[in-house]
């Protein structure tokens, strides 16, 4: 069976999309929320071919869950951490959905409810994710070109071949000047001997590229740069 | 709990005759910002496969109603805006994420970096989103934005558009696009629209005219349907693709 339509195609996500109540989320860097046990920080800046920073890229990130399972119908294990029923009624208490939709006082308190808990000027709606992990983050860079997540780190993920894949975060990249969307990966630096064993990073040979996939410890957190072109470019994925 | 072996995995083939010429020479913010070693193969495994799922009490109902956003109603010609998001095998994608953003009705965004001299409306923010329904349906009220000029050369208009951005069910589905309107005289020097360079997959990013959708004495009816990537039929996770 094979693809009958064809798709719709990419366009660049332009310099406009964090126009209030567009792409950024308040709480889009907050794949956990705040104070969750064992979260980590992770940011990190975006890089042109000039080595200048990209002041308008919007980062987004999607992952498992720190057994390694995903929150979705095609990963029949489930989640390891249980969705609460009362997650989303928790977000409209917290301003946006529903909460919006009361009029007018409502709708403000929704649009500039806790500006800090997003990235640059990302005052604006909350997607929520109520007490637990959500697997997904977003965040635009600010003007140093710099991004930030919060999140619990993966588990290692199964691989073809009865193998494991190990713990890793992939990465969409969006940016004004990029007509398509880019992926890449974040692996873990304390992870050597399952990064080396992991069908994907085991397949690059040059050891400076399969560099910049790892994030550096730095901080109590983790940092993570994107070169978007030069010599320490990203490795990025078609997938 | 059925482990690894156990795993039936969908594959979704990519369709790269239908997206941009990445590095496309007329758009020239390309020029530092796409990457320049060929992009490496990335099997589809778990996290490829899989993405958000969203709930509908995530969106109110207002999300989706561009024109309520403010005391007032926005200047500019009102628009229904509507389609069904649908995967590569036509099926729909329900229960996704659908957000959208566009200038106003005088070509302007409110946004600090947006510096053309025409007036920002106080009763129009530009940005909009809701979820699918179980038949893929999506539905936004707005107003039809304007041409706006840019920097890319000299006398450069965008042709009016809207920006979508939609995860679809899987990270392989993630798609960030634009729409145009039909008949639109600026298509032909806008290099982000002839950055697609196949012709009918360009005609793919232009809505239809929908009298069907038409409120009578109220407000013009736009249809615009996206295709998504499509999965093939499930495979065992350690057969290759
Ligand atoms: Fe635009």
């Amino acid at each position: 069976m094979g693809t009958v339509q064809p798709t719709t195609p990419s366009q660049t996500v332009g310099p406009f999309f964090a126009l209030p109540g567009a792409l950024p989320w308040s709480d889009g860097p907050l794949v956990v929320p705040e104070g969750t046990p064992g979260a980590i920080r992770i940011s990190g800046r975006v890089f042109d071919g000039d080595g200048a920073p990209v002041p308008d890229a919007l980062i987004e990130t999607w992952q498992a869950d720190p057994d390694g399972r995903f929150s979705h119908p095609d990963d029949p294990r489930g989640p390891s951490i249980p969705r609460q029923a009362t997650a989303d009624a928790a977000d409209r208490v917290a301003g946006n959905g529903a909460g919006r939709g009361a009029g007018s006082a409502g709708s403000a308190a929704g649009r500039d409810a806790d500006p800090a808990a997003g990235g640059a000027g990302a005052a604006g709606w909350a997607l929520g994710h109520g007490p637990g992990f959500r697997g997904l983050g977003r965040c635009p860079t600010d003007t140093d070109g710099r991004y930030w997540f919060l999140t619990l780190k993966p588990g290692p993920v199964p691989a073809p071949g009865n193998g494991l894949q190990a713990p890793h975060i992939d990465v969409s990249v969006l940016a004004r000047g990029m007509l398509n969307r880019v992926v890449t990966r974040i692996y873990f630096p304390d992870e050597t001997t399952t990064n080396e064993h992991d069908p994907v990073l085991s397949t690059i040979d040059e050891p400076g590229q399969r560099a910049t996939l790892v994030a550096v410890a730095e901080d109590g957190g983790l940092r993570f740069d994107i070169h978007l072109q030069g010599s320490d470019e990203t490795v990025f994925f078609d997938v | 709990m059925p482990d690894a072996t156990d795993l039936r995995l969908p594959y979704y083939p990519p369709d790269h005759g239908s997206h941009p010429e990445p590095g496309f020479a007329g758009y020239h913010s390309t020029r530092l910002r796409t990457p320049h070693r060929p992009l490496r193969p990335l099997p589809q495994g778990l996290t490829e496969v899989t993405g958000p799922v969203f709930g509908h009490d995530r969106v109110g109902e207002l999300d989706a109603d561009l024109t309520r956003q403010h005391a007032g109603e926005p200047l500019g010609e009102r628009i229904v805006l509507h389609g069904r998001i649908l995967d590569g095998n036509g099926r729909p994608v329900p229960d996704t994420l659908v957000e959208l953003w566009q200038a106003n009705a005088a070509g302007r965004y409110r946004h600090e970096g947006d510096q053309h001299d025409a007036p920002l409306d106080p009763n129009f923010d530009g940005g909009g989103r809701c979820v699918t329904d179980s038949q893929g349906n999506y539905r936004f009220i707005t107003i039809k934005p304007g041409a706006y000029p840019w920097r890319n050369h000299s006398n450069a208009w965008r042709p009016a558009h809207i920006h979508f951005s939609l995860f679809g069910q899987a990270f392989t589905q993630r798609l960030v696009t634009q729409m145009y309107f039909p008949g639109d005289p600026l298509f032909g020097q806008d290099p982000i629209f002839n950055s697609v360079r196949d012709e009918a997959a360009r005609q793919r990013m232009i809505c239809d005219f929908d009298l069907g959708s038409t409120v009578p004495e109220w407000a013009l009816g736009y249809r615009f349907d996206i295709v998504l990537r499509g999965p093939q039929a499930a495979v065992f996770e350690d057969e290759e693709h």
